[in-house]
């Protein structure tokens, strides 16, 4: 897909963020925005998989599972917005009996989705299990994750990076969303973790580490350079350094935007700064 | 009555391992993971004769389960291994959310079970974990009574779409029900028929309920015995067809008397046909070291224990 294209797709995609979490005053804007445009690029142009035909075990695709299930909203949109299921059902976000639960499941039958997350530290040990599975299937296509760099706290993370290098797993590509902020603080100050870039070294993993991970070009070639690197004996990391709340301004810069939703005054300024390019749902 | 004789006592766990080895000869599909306890979970047959199939990973249970979960995403079906506490409490909420509210088809296969892991303590003698795992929605649990029932049900199981806990054990047993019976989940046995009282029991209290009838017998009091190896769902049609008969149960696990399988049974009476119920199970304690019968004696949980609550109960009617 082009820049332009993948451009219009992350500006629609950050209108349908704070929409979804402002119509419903709750969910997590900030780490969400911030990843719009690995998202984008991971479904708009980088992976193999079949949107229009969801199927649970994805045999012959590329498989994503989002690890720190509460920036759903981000999620939601990318998988309607590829046609995994209307866009209009975005409108539903954690509504009663809605599909688009606070935090993603597959007890709803939504398309696109393998897995429960929330419970933050359990997705690479699923993805492994996948990546492994595409392995005694013969199937070459490759398993990715996404995880919040506070959610590096969980020790069930480094179990699965213990075993994902010692067993080989060279079909996963995992991404650290690394904004330096959770809940309570930076990181720095809730709990420091040092070089997570050491960390995953030390643990055997090959790892791209990617400064501007809000540039699409930059994201581009991280997903380029990760997918070569593949089928070389190791699992493969990408830190994406990125910014939460980024393309909302009074969002960035702050971890205040994690789990707290815009006010009509803040949803206008927050869509005047990002032009409706594929229709509002 | 009925009589049943042990044919050779042989533990449970080795049940699992026969019938996992089954299942690698018969179904490509089936995978197993075990974390650093092959050995102890007989799973050595199946993992040297499907090295490609065999998952060891460690002693990092958590990740266990969420590779198990991953596994089923591809069309596998998984079987753990590790001891019953670290099968449930150690990693109730990866089950929870990774396996049961996600609705994989995994087989959580649970060893060491109960008080008769002995001399280990209570650290590894985990009693809640029926309790545990029955509170997951959908989630089907099962606790059979002897070699023969352990190596069908691990072979039913693979036949059913869905998670399991299967919990059995760790000491040698009697073996006493048919090499060749197939397993039905959610269906109790009705081994010995009988008026006076019903004794509902799972695991290795089968056993010794069937010792305790006989006991009740030379008394005069003719005791019926279901075994009822699931818990979830539970076989309520038996329960209450025996209950109108006899007017009175006791329920005989190994396991706290809070979320068992008496618990369970005591739903299904009060629902629909209140009589008295007594339990046979361990009251709101730990275990702790000794050899399995002395602890089963400590404990209360034997045949001279289970004569006892149906005299007690035929007292109460």
């Amino acid at each position: 897909m082009s820049q332009q294209d993948l451009q219009a797709v992350v500006s629609q995609v950050r209108r349908d963020i704070v929409r979804m979490v402002h119509a419903v005053n709750s969910g997590h804007p900030g780490g969400s925005l911030g990843c719009v445009e690995f998202l984008t690029t991971l479904y708009f142009d980088h992976m193999k998989h079949e949107p229009k035909a969801f199927q649970m075990d994805g045999k012959g695709e590329d498989l994503f599972f989002l690890s720190n299930g509460h920036i759903s909203p981000v999620m939601y949109s990318i998988l309607a917005r590829a046609g995994y299921f209307n866009v209009s059902e975005l409108a539903t976000f954690r509504k009663l009996n809605t599909r688009l639960q606070g935090h993603p499941t597959t007890h709803e039958g939504l398309e696109g989705i393998r897995i429960a997350s929330g419970s933050l530290g359990q997705g690479m040990s699923v993805a492994i299990g996948a990546a492994q599975a595409k392995k005694l299937n013969g199937d070459d296509r490759i398993v990715y994750t996404l995880h919040g760099d506070g959610e590096l706290q969980e020790g069930q993370v480094w179990e699965a990076a213990m075993y994902a290098s010692a067993k080989k797993v060279d079909n996963l590509i995992s991404t650290v969303d690394v904004n330096a902020q959770q809940i309570d603080g930076s990181t720095d100050e809730v709990l420091a973790m040092g070089s997570i870039q050491a960390k995953f070294e030390a643990f055997g993993w090959h790892v791209i580490s990617v400064a501007q991970g809000n540039e699409l070009d930059a994201v581009k070639s991280a997903l380029i350079e990760a997918t070569a690197a593949t089928g070389h004996g190791k699992p493969v990391c990408i830190l994406l350094h990125t910014e939460m709340g980024n393309g909302v301004d009074f969002m960035m810069g702050t971890h205040k935007w994690h789990g707290v939703a815009p006010n009509d005054e803040q949803l206008a300024d927050a869509l005047s700064q990002n032009p409706e390019t594929l229709g509002d749902y | 009555m009925k009589k049943y004789t042990d044919s050779g006592s042989k533990d449970t766990r080795s049940g699992f391992g026969a019938g996992l080895e089954e299942l690698g000869k018969a179904n490509e599909n089936v995978v197993a993971l075990c974390a650093d306890l092959t050995g102890s979970l007989k799973m050595n047959a199946f993992a040297d004769q499907n090295p490609d199939r065999f998952y060891q990973v460690g002693i990092a249970e958590a990740n266990m389960m969420g590779i198990a979960a991953g596994l089923t995403i591809g069309g596998k079906i998984p079987f753990t291994g590790t001891f019953a506490n670290f099968s449930t409490g150690r990693v109730y909420d990866q089950i929870r959310q990774s396996i049961a509210y996600s609705g994989k088809n995994v087989k959580i296969c649970a060893s060491h079970a109960g008080l008769t892991l002995g001399e280990d303590g209570a650290t590894h003698q985990i009693l809640e974990d029926i309790g545990l795992m029955k509170m997951l929605p959908h989630m089907v649990v099962i606790n059979p009574c002897d070699y023969n029932q352990t190596k069908a049900a691990t072979i039913a199981i693979a036949e059913y779409d869905g998670p399991v806990y299967l919990r059995f054990g760790r000491p040698k047993v009697a073996n006493f029900t048919p090499a060749d019976a197939k397993f039905e989940i959610g269906k109790g046995d009705m081994l010995t028929e009988g008026t006076d009282v019903t004794i509902i029991a799972t695991g290795h209290l089968v056993w010794e309920a069937l010792q305790a009838a006989e006991a009740l017998e030379t008394a005069g009091v003719s005791a019926e015995v279901i075994g009822m190896a699931t818990i979830k769902p539970l076989d309520e049609k038996a329960i209450l067809a025996s209950a109108s008969k006899t007017g009175c149960v006791v329920t005989a696990e190994e396991h706290n008397r809070f979320g068992g399988l008496g618990e369970s049974v005591a739903q299904t009476l009060v629902t629909n046909n209140p009589v008295p119920q007594e339990f046979v199970a361990v009251n709101d304690s730990f275990g702790e070291s000794g050899t399995p019968a002395q602890l089963m004696e400590k404990y209360g949980l034997n045949a001279d224990a289970i004569v006892a609550a149906a005299q007690k109960v035929i007292a109460r009617k």
